[in-house]
């Protein structure tokens, strides 16, 4: 064991989730964007939005998000139209198409998440508030989003979880994230499990202090729900 | 029981057999020009011919074992090969791990850029290099003012490089010269700036890797690499594939 070389390289380990933590971050913020009023489309069923919006959720969801990750990176700039376009500088960038992947990619599943959890807000809610003579757009602002954001709660936790395992894939594109770390200590001194397991650590503490802000948070929004005793 | 007995002692038999060898030697075979594999299996190329020449000169029989670059230096630490011929830098990170003989021959590292590119317009520049090898060190340590781009391939930075993502790479001078700009994709490309070979940094040449406390072994191949240099064997071998001396100052 030779950890004596993980302590040498911790900056670059430091650095690295640095950079796991704010493209997580980053894409789960505007993936949310997306997703609100997409997810409200979807729950409407409004005619043409609608199923424009199921393509887009069947497309990301229905493919690997390295795949997703490999046609925006060398897949668009394979054509010559798209390396002379006004899109290129951002594109040229490893980190803007890692981030533009990952925010479509968690857009698209927190699309049917929020679509869930609007669906399932209970109608009595909405009655409530409407006999209390709250317009249409207050019942929305008011009472059915928040009820349903608090609703989604439980499974948006998980869409975090699987957001930030998702984003290893960056490393294969040259950005120095967390595994990039471990994957350049394999590579310079061919040692695979302390790198590795370094990682790994990393990883689950950041896992851990999301899955106990989650479980604040619905402590805090969902003490209605409990069952108490 | 018996039965068990004898089907061991033939089994024991057998595997004695396949390593009869003296001395098992890891090589890679994905290196062009260096090692690289023949359709039929048979791994071909400098560092193989080289391999056998130090067989020959220790009066050892030899066993080369194909073995993945990532694979190689754990293969020689469990035991899976007694010798790395793989191209192999000498480098002082390496050595925490391994002990390497003298050089065989040492290549200089270069850069390659759109033609026309100079080496005093590189700061600011993207700059292309594999993950963790002695050019990643040597970028990091000598050109601090360049962006480094980090790849786990060579192949992937040649994709950018035409792409337009990296301006430049920085890598061993005969891999690109084979691997890229004879290619199709590699032209209008060229070397530029200097060729490096900074000891600090590139270590002092290919060697051949050992464990750690086999000097015996490590001075034998020393000795033999020596030795093949003065019989006139070396010189022949670098013949076949290069059009100067590779073994270098």
């Amino acid at each position: 064991m030779r950890f004596d070389l993980v302590a040498d390289n911790w900056v670059m380990f430091a650095e690295g989730a640095w950079m796991t933590v704010q493209l997580t971050a980053l894409s789960l913020l505007i993936g949310f964007c997306i997703a609100l009023p997409a997810g409200l489309i979807r729950a409407r069923r409004i005619r043409i939005l609608s199923p424009l919006i199921n393509i887009y959720v069947y497309a990301f969801r229905g493919t690997p998000l390295l795949v997703q990750l490999f046609l925006v990176y060398y897949g668009l700039s394979q054509f010559e139209a798209v390396r002379d376009s006004f899109a290129w500088p951002v594109l040229r960038e490893a980190y803007w198409c890692a981030l533009i992947t990952f925010s479509l990619n968690s857009g698209a599943y927190a699309t049917e998440i929020i679509r869930g959890a609007i669906e399932t807000v209970p109608k009595g809610e909405l009655e409530a508030a409407k006999s209390l003579g709250l317009s249409p757009r207050k019942v929305d602002f008011l009472v059915l989003i928040p009820s349903a954001l608090r609703r989604a709660l439980p499974q948006y936790g998980n869409e975090v979880v699987f957001m930030l395992h998702g984003s290893v894939v960056a490393s294969v594109i040259t950005i120095q994230d967390i595994l990039g770390a471990g994957r350049t200590l394999n590579a310079r001194y061919y040692i695979a499990y302390e790198g590795f397991l370094t990682a790994a650590a990393l990883y689950m503490s950041i896992t851990f202090v999301l899955v106990f802000a989650f479980r604040m948070l619905e402590r805090r929004y969902l003490r209605h729900l409990r069952v108490s005793h | 029981m018996k039965k068990f007995v004898i089907a061991a002692t033939v089994a024991a038999t057998l595997v004695s057999a396949a390593n009869a060898a003296d001395i098992n030697i890891c090589v890679e075979g994905a290196y062009p020009p260096f090692s690289s594999t023949e359709p039929s299996g048979e791994v071909v190329g400098f560092d193989i011919d080289i391999a056998n020449a130090l067989c020959a000169e220790m009066g050892q029989s030899c066993e080369l074992v194909k073995t993945d670059w990532d694979g190689i230096i754990p293969a020689l630490l469990e035991g899976k090969c007694d010798a790395i011929i793989a191209s192999m830098s000498i480098t002082p990170d390496r050595m925490q791990i391994i002990d390497f003989s003298t050089k065989y021959y040492n290549s200089p590292a270069g850069f390659i850029g759109a033609e026309g590119m100079m080496e005093s317009g590189l700061d600011g520049q993207r700059v292309g290099v594999q993950r963790g090898t002695i050019h990643h060190s040597f970028m990091e340590g000598v050109f601090p003012n360049v962006e480094l781009v980090l790849y786990g391939s060579q192949d992937e930075i040649y994709l950018d490089l035409v792409a337009g993502r990296v301006d430049a790479i920085m890598a061993d001078s005969i891999a690109m010269q084979e691997g890229f700009l004879d290619t199709d994709s590699g032209a209008g490309y060229a070397f530029f700036g200097e060729s490096y070979s900074v000891p600090e940094y590139h270590g002092d040449g290919a060697g051949v890797g050992v464990r750690q406390g086999e000097e015996e072994l490590r001075d034998a191949f020393s000795a033999a690499i020596t030795a093949i240099r003065e019989s006139g064997e070396y010189s022949m071998i670098n013949a076949e594939y290069f059009d100067f001396d590779i073994f270098g100052g």
